[in-house]
């Protein structure tokens, strides 16, 4: 376990002293300040305007910083050849990807505490009522940034950082999109379509059971059921990836 | 007990795709090194050192053979705890200052929060760095970068200390710091076994040699018995007032004549034409200065046994 956090702590320090990271979240902060100037341009919508921008900010950058973070997790260690030193440690594979993992989710974590934090004061500074379904939906956005960074990290145990980044949004876009894969099979005349469809609905992560923004916008909250199940969901899918990630890291060659 | 033994090693590069050519970069090689030595590890570039090295710290699997590492079989983690290792032209956290990036291998290393405490302002001390201990990697230079790795490799006081191409980019100043190092490593009775293709590095600290050519073992044994095959046989004779190539007694048996105005260097194959040669030189009038028994290099073994493989 000390080696997993020696790691895990190296990963956040790491992220921590890179400026990319301060830009991205200064931009959320701005566009969360931002939305109170853009909900005075509707009437009667104001305040959920300025949570579903709110909301929408904290997701979009919680999403890059685990997309463009998680991929060079383990690729850059290979690129930089820093895994060489690393490995010659009393250290296994598969604490060195955990303690990857683990640091990024620390950063991930932390950069959405300050972010739901700048929106909770804009909320609160503006006068509108702040309900509990805010609090799902930034807890489901931390889920989704866990399965995007596993799915990142994923890639990067065996591609480049930047084809392991095409391949992480690509399958995000498609994980908003699986109930249109059920769908399309559900349509399909041709028996091998239907079935092709229907295993990449099964196999795809279905992001949009995280998705709550637009009810949470609206005051509308999630049953506790559901919300304990969709957590459940994310964070085994994550943690199957994670799994995938090591056996795949533990048969490579540097 | 040795503290690396390598037997029969050979790796394959197995291609991704079927319509690619496997390559071969190691073949049968075994090797031997004995605890507390300094082992230089010989070869040419590509020769195949740097996967023998990872191989041994299990980064690359063998196709085949057996390598063992303090009496474990190489890649198992549980021994990395004794064995201290330094890449070619490493590439260090260079957001990290010396002293974090030390405490941070020390960690890795199991080391208890107390040993790393003491230890790390003794390493940076010894490796020179005391005074950049708060400094980034970053601002760094090559030299430095290469004692801090050096630092890293010995944070956790290990018995075997592995390293590819530790002198290589450094100025002269910086290598002799580096032999040092190693050498005080040794007389601290630890294993020292460490790549190059400086020969006179080897020359200078190695207790024993390994010459590998092609991912071959062309030889290995101690350095003065290397050397002392070669050069055994071979005599330098300089006179002056005779012209080498005009006796033919000389010119017949030397294996070089250089001349130099009145001044004649000659190489002989061995003791066994010095007399006739020596009676030549006089009889042409020629002044003996000296006789030199030659003294092989290492530089010269490695030439000649390169040459004889091809």
């Amino acid at each position: 376990m000390q080696s997993v956090m020696a790691v895990a702590n190296n990963t956040f320090r790491e992220t921590i002293r890179d400026k990319i990271l301060y830009n991205l979240v200064f931009f959320a902060l701005l566009l969360i300040g931002s939305s109170v100037l853009l909900g005075t341009l509707t009437i009667g919508e104001q305040a959920r305007i300025v949570k579903d921008l709110g909301l929408a900010a904290i997701n979009l950058v919680a999403v890059i910083i685990a997309i463009f973070l998680g991929v060079g997790l383990v690729s850059r260690e290979i690129e930089r050849r820093t895994i060489y030193t690393i490995l010659a440690r009393p250290i296994t594979r598969i604490q060195f990807v955990l303690g990857r993992y683990i640091g990024l989710a620390g950063i991930v974590t932390v950069n959405i505490v300050i972010m739901f934090a700048m929106f909770l004061a804009t909320i609160w500074l503006s006068g509108f009522p702040i309900h509990a379904a805010l609090f799902q939906a930034v807890q489901l956005i931390l889920v989704e940034s866990l399965v995007v960074m596993a799915i990142a990290l994923l890639f990067s145990t065996f591609s480049s950082a930047t084809l392991s980044a095409s391949m992480t949004i690509g399958l995000y876009i498609v994980g908003h999109l699986t109930s249109d894969l059920k769908v399309i099979a559900e349509k399909s005349a041709s028996q091998v379509a239907k079935a092709v469809m229907t295993g990449l609905y099964y196999m795809c992560p279905n992001l949009e059971v995280l998705n709550i923004k637009g009810q949470a916008a609206s005051g509308v909250s999630l049953a506790i059921e559901t919300q304990v199940l969709a957590t459940g969901y994310g964070v085994l899918y994550a943690g199957l990836l994670l799994f995938a990630a090591c056996l795949i890291f533990q048969r490579r060659e540097f | 007990m040795d503290a690396i033994v390598i037997e029969h090693l050979t790796k394959t590069f197995t291609p991704m795709w079927p319509w690619q050519k496997a390559s071969t970069v190691l073949t049968d090689v075994s090797l031997r090194v004995r605890q507390g030595e300094i082992f230089g590890f010989l070869g040419h570039n590509g020769a195949g050192k740097t996967t023998t090295m990872k191989i041994l710290l299990g980064l690359l699997r063998a196709t085949s053979g057996k390598v063992e590492l303090l009496g474990a079989p190489a890649g198992e983690v549980d021994a990395h705890a004794r064995i201290g290792y330094l890449p070619e032209s490493p590439y260090f956290y260079d957001y990290l200052t010396a002293e974090e990036f030390l405490t941070f291998y020390g960690k890795l290393a199991k080391l208890s929060a107390g040993s790393i405490r003491s230890r790390v302002p003794e390493l940076l001390k010894r490796v020179g760095l005391d005074e950049a201990r708060h400094r980034q990697l970053r601002k760094f230079s090559k030299g430095m970068l290469q004692r801090i790795g050096l630092a890293q490799a010995m944070v956790h006081d290990p018995e075997l200390i592995i390293l590819d191409e530790p002198m290589s980019g450094l100025d002269p100043m910086g290598r002799k710091e580096v032999r040092d190092l190693i050498l005080s490593l040794r007389d601290q009775g630890k294993t020292v076994f460490f790549s190059t293709h400086i020969l006179s590095d080897v020359e200078m600290i190695c207790d024993s040699v390994g010459i590998l050519a092609r991912g071959r073992m062309l030889s290995q044994g101690r350095v003065e018995d290397l050397v002392g095959e070669q050069g055994a046989h071979s005599i330098e004779v300089v006179c002056d007032g005779v012209v080498g190539d005009e006796v033919p007694i000389v010119k017949q048996c030397a294996l070089r004549i250089l001349q130099k105005g009145s001044r004649c260097l000659i190489m002989l194959p061995g003791q066994e034409v010095l007399e006739e040669v020596l009676s030549a030189v006089r009889n042409a009038k020629g002044r003996l200065v000296s006789v030199v028994p030659h003294r092989g290099s290492l530089e010269e073994v490695f030439v000649e046994q390169s040459v004889q493989r091809g």
